[in-house]
């Protein structure tokens, strides 16, 4: 029997032959598409649906953007550049509304020589939120944000500068007696001194101490009344300082939501579900018809006031809600080993819980922050101008008589952009605290 | 805090009540009822206070004199010579119309969106998600007024339907889209209509009574029935023979062009669609991130241990998957339909005549009741929430996961 030898065959190859090009529909953009795209009839269905809505829009609203037009003194100046530059009827945006009336828009009626003035107290305001959100800072920054809220109003408001540093004082105060009572009377009585002092300082001293400094020595800016506030920036105040405002209130109501105190417990949760249960539009028309009704004959304040007031104790309750959630995601050896300790209940809260607490619930906030932001164009039903009150004026004015859709979708733009970038730095800090905790 | 039990005999000290922890809280409580108390005497004090200072008093038989003001929107007989509580009942209805509908298109978007969103088409995906961040990144306000400013200025005129005018109907010459709003046909009843209907009720029913059946069957022996193909039998079925054997008792009147307007079948305001619309797509999108991370939620474990055992994608979506999304879905799902309802009070902006248009509206500038008018309003919608929260909470908990 003889071996099978190399001979026997007719053909062996000797070396590897180059390989072969993937058959066209299984390379490249091709199988990408067919994989993704077309890969079943429903698949199919639905790319082709996608595609026609994308096209009817894109077909729609592009040409409207592509001719838009934004150097005319008026709606006809407009209408004319248009029938010149594109042809008559062709579907042309005309932004030069925007162009013309921008500083209403953003700022309202707010004095033009003033303009930097909202502008560095939204500096501030980020600032002042950097020592909070990054607890590696060091504590002594802290000091510096707690002031922004008097620079803020200073800067915004205007008026004498010692007025914001008066109320500033009483905090101080505050601080002062709790320090002198301690030892004297002890610990009850001082945290009552704590509380009465200020209030006494702030009715009867405050504003003697601030009319006197300012008649020895009127540092101030151009003082701006409320009416003169709309536009984005009266949005941006009503949001801002409604969080702010009602960070302090949702925290000690979510505390007594937590509560075993039965009183204590149920005012809180009536507070909480009578405030969510009825809509902000509803409240906004209670603080501009009934606040008056309930307040001492003769008060009469500002409704700019009366609707931050408002919106501070709507926004309380849902940062109650979401504080809530964050104690409730602490594990109850934290609260033990608080005890253990010998930490009362405050301490136990100041110093252990609520730091933890809070740092989960950053990203909860802001989403509500979000939120608030998102329904302050509700105002406008009460009579405030911000953005959509800008715009209806700018509507109602002959030179733009009926512009209102560039104007809405400026208005779109800015609170797409302002939200969209909030809501996916909010889900960051989601990202960066889920991790550390994992 | 657990106290020694031999706690030493003592008589009771006033100075007990602020250090010893046993008495303390009760102290607290009584001090806050007090304040409570004193805030609220306080506010109703300058209440009624103001109210003499105004020549006011406090009284509710407003709701009884005439409201003297017409509302185009409406679901019940109304005419300006109703009392205001009519109006105002006009108006609830009206909200809870809105909200009911605004909720089921709001679930069907964003259950649709969500699960697109989900899908490996990379063009339906990146539209959806296109979408979603779209709609949830811009005030509500804006897109109602913006859906109101489309529907009345781009679609065509009533005159445009005449022949040679350039609109046509659609759906075979039975739904109008105008610029004066969306004519549908509407339903006429004739004789032997309440038998039909009962028929229709009866077979829902039996179809309820069915799936329980083929349920508990396939619990104790494994076999599953074609639940799909029979429900839908027991709902065509009956309801369609005896549609025919009644000699067709419910007929539809269709829109038709007369003069210078269309006549006939229901009229869906401007105001309405617009409403509705902008808050279903704007929830929608807020109900499709939710369902998103509802089928996140569920580990891929699941549905690979569901294929490994055999069952095909559809059952492992609705056995497997399904059940356990819920659970995650449900609770944001109602503060999402509370939010909706809440919302629809925005309907002022578009003058569609909700309950806050009504009563919180027309009828306080009219009265100058604004005390007992946003008293009421308020109550209305916290019944409103509590109502929903209620009926979700029951359908929650009859979704959550039983531990046994």
């Amino acid at each position: 029997m003889n071996t099978p030898s190399s001979n026997d065959f007719s053909f062996v190859r000797k070396e590897m032959i180059p390989e072969k090009e993937p058959p066209l529909t299984e390379k490249g953009i091709i199988k990408w598409a067919r994989e993704n795209l077309f890969s079943g009839p429903l698949n199919t269905i639905l790319t082709l649906a996608s595609l026609y809505v994308i096209w009817f829009v894109v077909s729609h609203v592009f040409p409207w953007f592509a001719n838009s037009i934004w150097d005319a003194g008026s709606l006809t100046e407009c209408r004319e550049i248009r029938d010149a530059r594109f042809g008559e009827g062709v579907s042309s945006a005309c932004f030069a509304v925007i162009s013309d009336r921008w500083q209403q828009l953003i700022f309202g009626f707010y004095p033009s020589s003033g303009y930097w003035r909202p502008l560095v107290a939204l500096f501030v305001f980020l600032a002042a939120l950097y020592p909070v959100l990054f607890s590696e800072s060091s504590r002594k920054l802290l000091l510096l944000s707690a002031a922004a809220p008097f620079v803020m109003f200073m800067l915004l408001w205007g008026g004498s500068i010692w007025t914001p540093i008066s109320v500033a004082v009483g905090f101080g105060v505050g601080v002062a007696a709790y320090r002198i009572a301690l030892p004297i009377v002890g610990n009850l009585f001082a945290v009552a001194a704590t509380v009465i002092a200020p209030i006494l300082y702030w009715l009867f001293l405050g504003g003697v101490i601030a009319s006197a400094l300012h008649s020895v020595l009127p540092i101030g800016l151009l003082f701006v009344e409320s009416k003169d506030f709309g536009g984005f920036t009266l949005s941006f105040i009503i949001g801002i300082s409604g969080i702010i405002l009602s960070l302090p209130l949702g925290i000690l109501l979510a505390l007594g939501r937590q509560s075993n105190m039965l009183i204590i417990n149920k005012i809180s949760v009536a507070f909480i579900e009578v405030i969510r249960g009825v809509p902000l539009i509803v409240w906004l028309f209670t603080a501009s018809l009934l606040l008056n009704y309930f307040l001492p004959p003769g008060t009469n304040f500002d409704l700019m006031l009366r609707v931050i007031i408002m919106v501070t104790l709507f926004s309380a309750a849902y940062i109650a809600e979401v504080v809530r959630g964050g104690l409730q995601s602490l594990s109850r050896g934290q609260y033990d080993a608080a005890k253990s300790l010998g930490m009362g209940y405050w301490k136990m809260n100041i110093f252990i819980i609520l730091p933890q607490a809070i740092k989960t619930v950053i990203p909860g906030i802001a989403n509500t922050f979000i939120a608030l932001l998102k329904d302050t164009p509700l105002i406008v039903l009460v009579g405030m101008a911000e953005i959509l009150g800008m715009i209806n004026l700018a509507k109602a004015n002959p030179y733009w008589l009926g512009m209102a859709v560039e104007g809405y979708v400026f208005a779109a733009a800015i609170f797409w952009l302002v939200s969209y970038f909030l809501s996916s730095y909010s889900q960051k800090l989601e990202n960066k605290y889920s991790t550390e905790k994992k | 805090m657990t106290m020694p039990s031999e706690a030493p005999k003592q008589a009771f000290r006033l100075s007990q009540l602020i250090y010893d922890t046993r008495y303390r809280s009760m102290t607290i409580q009584v001090f806050a009822m007090i304040m409570l108390m004193l805030v609220f005497s306080w506010l109703l004090s300058n209440t009624v206070q103001n109210l003499q200072a105004l020549g006011k008093d406090f009284d509710f038989g407003f709701l009884t004199q005439p409201a003297g003001y017409d509302i185009n929107q409406r679901l019940i007989d109304y005419s300006s010579q109703s009392t205001h509580g009519r109006a105002a009942i006009v108006g609830i209805l009206n909200t809870v119309l809105v909200a009911f509908l605004g909720c089921i298109l709001a679930t069907v978007v964003g259950v649709l969106v969500g699960v697109l969103r989900l899908s490996k088409n990379w063009i339906v995906s990146r539209l959806m998600a296109v979408y979603v961040e779209g709609f949830r990144n811009v005030p509500l306000l804006l897109w109602i007024i913006a859906i109101f400013a489309v529907m009345s200025e781009s679609m065509p005129q009533p005159r445009a339907f005449r022949e040679g005018g350039g609109a046509s109907m659609m759906l075979g010459d039975s739904v109008a889209v105008t610029n004066r709003g969306v004519y549908v046909p509407a339903p006429i009843w004739g004789d032997g209509s309440a038998f039909l209907i009962a028929i229709f009720v009866l077979s829902l029913v039996a179809i309820v009574f069915f799936r329980r059946y083929a349920a508990k069957r396939q619990e104790a022996t494994g076999e599953i029935l074609p639940v799909f193909w029979i429900s839908a039998a027991l709902l065509f079925i009956p309801s369609v023979l005896f549609y025919f054997i009644l000699g067709r008792p419910v007929s539809l009147e269709y829109p038709e062009l007369g003069g210078f307007n269309f006549k006939g079948g229901f009229h869906l305001r401007n105001s309405l669609i617009a409403l509705w619309l902008a808050l279903s797509l704007y929830t929608g999108a807020f109900i499709a991130e939710i369902v998103r991370a509802g089928i996140l939620a569920v580990s891929k474990g699941q549905s690979e241990a569901a294929f490994a055992l055999g069952l095909r994608p559809n059952r492992t979506m609705s056995l497997v998957i399904l059940p356990q999304a819920l659970r995650v879905i449900i609770p944001p799902l109602i503060s999402q339909y509370l939010n909706l309802t809440k919302n629809s009070s925005l309907a002022i902006a578009v003058g569609y005549m909700d309950v806050r248009s009504t009563l919180g509206g027309i009828t306080i500038n009219q009265t100058g009741r604004e005390l007992e008018g946003m008293l009421l309003l308020g109550t209305f919608y916290l019944l409103l929430s509590l109502l929903i929260s209620w009926v979700m909470n029951i359908y929650n908990n009859s979704k959550k996961l039983k531990e046994r």
